[in-house]
């Protein structure tokens, strides 16, 4: 028998508006209105600022740890912007301007940065997930979420964001495989920033593209200029649509880059080349819709200089109510364990102890009666932000 | 001898046995080039070259899987995993594979990999930077767990550790990375795996605790009038049953000190080994000061969590009163 070919195929990138500011007319007709575009162009912006104010709020010890977004603010916001409220956002990290555009406060993000678990409360009625840590295992509950959505009959989606490394983590295979074997409208999100903290990606994927494992699983898989917010809102609302009509999922690779260090605890320059960066820098995804806006008469100096000091107004504003919010009390931690605390917990709470004659003092002398001085008693609040 | 803190004194011992010995090699997530993302692992890439100091795919199961290949074929690996709370991954790995196949193969293939790990809270990290999971692989027979708390025991305990036939986890309290220098021989020398060592003698009291919160019960035990004696158990399994016997038949008395949560912790493990043998000689309960049984806050209340000094110096007050 002669060798057949089983399978050919090819993956497409779509880039709209490239790093010239060069828009594809054709392909980006009607994709956005111009009031959109402007709106999307001032959010970005604001979220730049809020990298810049957060950044400095770790370096001068008021924040911890601070993963920047800098530089791949196209990529989430395009994602969300194209889905429905309603659709779930299951993201990593690096997501800040999709979540924010959604509705999230700012000062959660801050909080949660701050060492502070209730900036995980996401507040009702916004379907996302909170930022997933753990590389790699979130892509998973995006599969659950939209199975639910198909159990229940609903169109909702899920659409979940992940790096260029987390596709190294097994996890991010199975969700892959539930997806496409099981029918899923589920939107996968690769933003391939380059990196995964020193890892360069070709350690991830030695493949020429990120997006064709979709293409393993058996799903629809494309690639994508990520900062390119016109191609973004195409590839997201391609693959929604899919989903909403057919249930089947699609893998995005969107090809960006991390312009700052990893996190604040990173220093980039010990592992890669300033041209690298200087290169990207050209290729920022605010540049070249600032020139877009421009070109079309929708922006000036004047517009700019505004925005800039609105921007700067906002953040200061979420800043400021992160940091008024009164420390956790240290019962914040037992609070939210269990629909209901077990009693030994309860005792731990009350006492702030776990040496059993802390506890328990009427084992010590004294008895009991010191053990109701010391008032050993629980009085469970309510938990979360006041 | 050499001022060092415990990341230098980890990175010599490294670098000392990979000299030594061209079948250890080092692989994980951004040990290369970085170094490291806590400079453990620093000039290492730079020394011995790629193929001796890997960068993996992200994949904690995929690194400790592959080790285990590695050390079946004769190598001596010693993966990093970044921190204690991405170890979760490779649970299945170590605990399916790792610490059974001598056992299933009746020695016919070991596995004598050292798994580093950083562990523990204490430094303003984000979430699941800051956990204390080694109770988890205490409980996994075949395994051996190692925990230092000095530069110089980290250094003799490395080298052992990479030596030993067997899977082992070296935790690395990062609370104490660079909390303090040591002197530490730059000439090879090793400390004995499942031996615990008295830090401070006394009479009275016995405490009893590794890792990170060893430096707490110091400051704890400063505070107090009375003669305690300080057990840092540097390996928690196989534990060093003889040296917590002895010191608790001569004081009667016994505090427990760890950042794990309390319950199914190890101080459970060590207060009925004192049950075991020590009953007759006890003259108080044995307390345990530990984390809560709660998840890991995040950091605005680490401290609260974290059995630091006062907490302790509480224990000792009440169990010297009763
Ligand atoms: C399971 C797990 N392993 C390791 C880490 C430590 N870590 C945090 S971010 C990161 C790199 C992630 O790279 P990528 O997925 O490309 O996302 P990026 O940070 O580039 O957005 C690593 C190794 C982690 N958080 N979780
Ligand atoms: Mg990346």
């Amino acid at each position: 028998m002669p060798v057949r070919t089983v399978l050919s195929t090819n993956i497409e990138y779509i880039s709209i508006l490239d790093e010239h500011g060069e828009f594809d007319a054709k392909l980006g007709k009607d994709l956005i209105s111009d009031e959109d575009v402007v709106k999307l162009y001032e959010h970005m912006t604001v979220c730049r600022r809020f990298d810049e104010i957060a950044f400095k709020l770790q370096r001068s010890g008021r924040m911890g740890t601070y993963p920047e977004n800098r530089g791949q603010e196209a990529a989430s916001l395009g994602a969300v912007y194209a889905l429905r409220k309603d659709d779930w956002l299951v993201p990593c990290y690096r997501e800040n301007p999709g979540l924010f555009w959604r509705g999230l406060p700012m000062e959660y993000i801050l909080l949660h940065w701050m060492g502070d678990e209730r900036g995980n409360q996401i507040p009702d009625g916004l379907y996302m997930t909170p930022q997933a840590i753990p590389i790699g295992t979130q892509m998973l509950h995006a599969v659950g979420l939209a199975w639910a959505s198909k159990y229940r009959g609903e169109d909702r989606i899920a659409c979940t964001f992940f790096g260029d490394g987390a596709t190294s983590e097994g996890d991010c295979h199975e969700a892959l495989n539930f997806a496409a074997n099981l029918d899923l409208p589920v939107v996968f999100v690769c933003q391939n920033n380059g990196w995964a903290i020193s890892v360069p990606a070709k350690i991830q994927c030695s493949a020429p593209t990120i997006a064709q494992r979709g293409l393993a699983y058996g799903m629809e898989c494309v690639q994508c200029d990520g900062n390119d917010i016109f191609a973004m809102v195409k590839v997201v609302r391609d693959a929604a649509a899919l989903a909403r009509r057919s249930h089947r999922p699609t893998f995005i690779e969107a090809v960006t880059y991390r312009l700052g260090d990893h996190t604040t605890a990173d220093d980039a320059r010990r592992y890669r080349d300033s041209a690298e960066v200087e290169m990207w820098k050209k290729r920022d995804p605010l540049i070249r819709l600032r020139k877009y806006l421009v070109d079309r008469n929708r922006w000036d100096d004047e517009k700019e200089r505004s925005l800039q000091a609105d921007a700067k107004e906002q953040v200061a504003a979420a800043v400021k109510r992160a940091e008024e919010i009164a420390a956790p009390s240290t019962t914040d931690m037992f609070d939210s364990l269990y629909a209901q605390l077990p009693d030994q917990l309860r005792i731990q709470r009350a006492t702030l102890r776990t040496a059993c004659l802390g506890q328990d003092p009427s084992q010590l002398e004294g008895g009991i009666e010191a053990s109701r001085q010391q008032g050993i008693e629980e009085t469970v609040s309510e938990p979360g932000l006041p | 001898m050499a001022n060092l803190t415990l990341v230098q004194a980890i990175n010599l011992a490294l670098i000392q046995e990979m000299e030594k010995d061209d079948r250890v090699i080092v692989l994980g997530e951004d040990v290369g080039i970085n170094g490291g993302v806590f400079r453990v692992t620093e000039g290492l890439f730079k020394r011995f070259g790629p193929s001796r100091v890997v960068d993996t795919p992200l994949a904690e199961s995929g690194i400790i899987g592959a080790s285990i290949g590695l050390a079946m074929a004769g190598l001596r690996p010693v993966p990093e995993i970044q921190f204690e709370g991405f170890l979760a991954p490779a649970y299945d790995q170590l605990c399916t594979h790792a610490a059974r196949m001598r056992a299933r193969t009746r020695g016919a293939l070991t596995v004598p990999m050292t798994v580093r790990v950083p562990v523990g809270g204490g430094i303003h990290a984000p979430e699941l930077h800051s956990d204390s999971p080694a109770a988890f692989y205490v409980h996994q027979p075949g395994l051996k767990v190692v925990v230092p708390a000095t530069p110089y025991d980290a250094k003799g305990l490395l080298i052992s550790a990479i030596r030993d036939p067997d899977p082992i986890l070296f935790f690395e309290p990062k609370r104490l990375y660079r909390a303090f220098r040591e002197e530490v021989p730059e000439d090879e020398y090793t400390v004995p795996i499942g031996k615990a060592r008295v830090v401070l003698p006394g009479d009275e009291i016995t405490v009893i605790s590794w890792g990170a919160p060893v430096v707490q019960c110091v400051t704890a035990i400063e505070q107090s009038d009375q003669s305690i004696e300080l057990i840092d158990l540097r390996t928690i399994y196989p534990l060093d049953t003889e040296t917590i016997v002895n010191s608790v038949r001569k004081t009667g008395r016994a505090v427990i000190v760890h950042e794990a949560p309390k319950t199914a912790g190890l101080g459970a493990e060590v207060a009925s080994r004192i049950m075991e043998h020590c009953f007759l000689y006890l003259e108080a309960p044995i307390q345990r000061v530990t984390g809560f049984d709660t998840v890991m806050p995040y950091y605005k209340l680490e401290l609260e969590y974290l059995p630091e000094a006062e907490r302790i110096r509480k224990a000792i007050q009440e169990v010297a009163a009763y």
